[in-house]
């Protein structure tokens, strides 16, 4: 069959340095950063990541649902979305991958078909730019994904708001978890990924205690 | 993470990786852990092959897009092919796909313990 590709050496796996999951790995799971331009998904996915950031894309119709897709290979309707993510393995089993996603309305297409199933969310905001936050809260809401909210300080962010002054602005709910982040740093990284799913587990316990 | 140029999506290679086929197997999951259940044979198509080498541990479904530069559309196709005739096997996310169920604690606690060890 004709492909594009031609001999692929045997090393090919690890080319790129990527270390393979223990054979016992057996359940995928996962967690999805959203936000604006330049707020630092990649940044966040990568200081928690064991391994380097991988880009992959997807190819689909702007309509995003119930159209031919063959569509798509006739090459008339078709948008291409880069995302990325990164890995950790949580034990033997468990491995969580995390997905780094632009939030802009244009890109829910994208989110709901390939992020079915997910944990949960983290809405990475800048102070300086928070009006890219508000769809990609909207838009969690509505559907139903628990999430946390997230604020990555930047430098020469002056203004300083307070996280009280944050969730105002923002509208956010009281029940929904908001913090300060260093998307650079690695602990601040790992304080929010468990500051989500401690959310999470409070959410589920509640489920359980209602029958 | 800057693309690579064959990832354009070009709807040209795509068509030649598939051999025309478009619709994909919709089972696979982004992280789906896919496991090659025997060697890359013989005649088999590259991407087969590299899909069988990538997948002798188990390899979720987005990675193997990523090492490919090939979109998840076209891995599912691919990885549909493979399974039909026993070549790979996979292993499903257990998560349901509705958000309308939240997952249960016993999963959650080992996924905080998983994160607080890190
Ligand atoms: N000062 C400061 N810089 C940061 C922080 N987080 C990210 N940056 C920088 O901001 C820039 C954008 O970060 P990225 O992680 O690429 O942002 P992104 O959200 O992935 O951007 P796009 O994918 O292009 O939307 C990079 O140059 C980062 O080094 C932070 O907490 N503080
Ligand atoms: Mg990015």
């Amino acid at each position: 069959m004709g492909s594009a590709t031609s001999d692929t050496p045997a090393s090919a796996p690890t080319a790129r340095g990527r270390k393979p999951l223990t054979d016992a790995a057996e359940t995928g799971l996962k967690i999805v950063v959203v936000g604006g331009f330049g707020v630092g998904k990649t940044t966040l996915v990568r200081s928690v990541s064991e391994i380097r950031p991988l880009n992959t894309e997807e190819v689909m119709t702007q309509a995003g649902v119930g159209v031919d897709e063959t569509d798509e290979v006739a090459g008339k309707t078709t948008t291409t979305v880069a995302f990325d993510f990164g890995r950790i393995s949580l034990n033997d089993r468990m491995v969580l991958y995390l997905f780094g996603a632009p939030g802009q309305e244009r890109f829910w297409f994208l989110w709901d078909r390939l992020f079915s199933g997910t944990l949960g969310a983290v809405v990475l905001v800048d102070t300086r730019r928070m009006d890219d936050s508000w769809y990609a809260i909207d838009r969690l809401e509505h559907h139903g994904t628990p999430f946390v909210v997230a604020v990555n300080r930047f430098d020469d962010d002056s203004a300083r708001h307070s996280l009280d002054e944050i969730r105002q602005a923002l509208a956010l709910p009281e029940h929904v978890p908001l913090i300060d982040c260093d998307a650079r740093v690695r602990t601040s990284g790992k304080h929010v990924l468990v500051t989500l799913v401690d959310h999470l587990y409070q959410l589920a316990l509640a489920q359980e205690s209602t029958p | 993470m800057t693309r690579r140029p064959v990832d354009t999506g070009a709807p040209d290679r795509l068509y030649t990786v598939t051999g025309g086929r478009s619709r994909a197997d919709d089972s696979f999951d982004l992280v789906t852990l896919v496991v090659a259940e025997c060697q890359p044979s013989a005649g088999m198509q590259s991407e087969h092959v590299r899909i069988l080498e990538l997948c002798r541990h188990p390899t979720a479904v987005v990675e193997i897009a990523a090492e490919l530069a090939l979109p998840i559309t076209v891995i599912r196709i691919l990885l549909g092919d493979l399974l039909a005739v026993g070549r790979i096997t996979a292993r499903h996310p257990r998560l349901a796909q509705s958000a309308a169920t939240h997952p249960d604690t016993a999963l959650l606690q080992e996924v905080l313990h998983g994160l607080r060890n890190l």
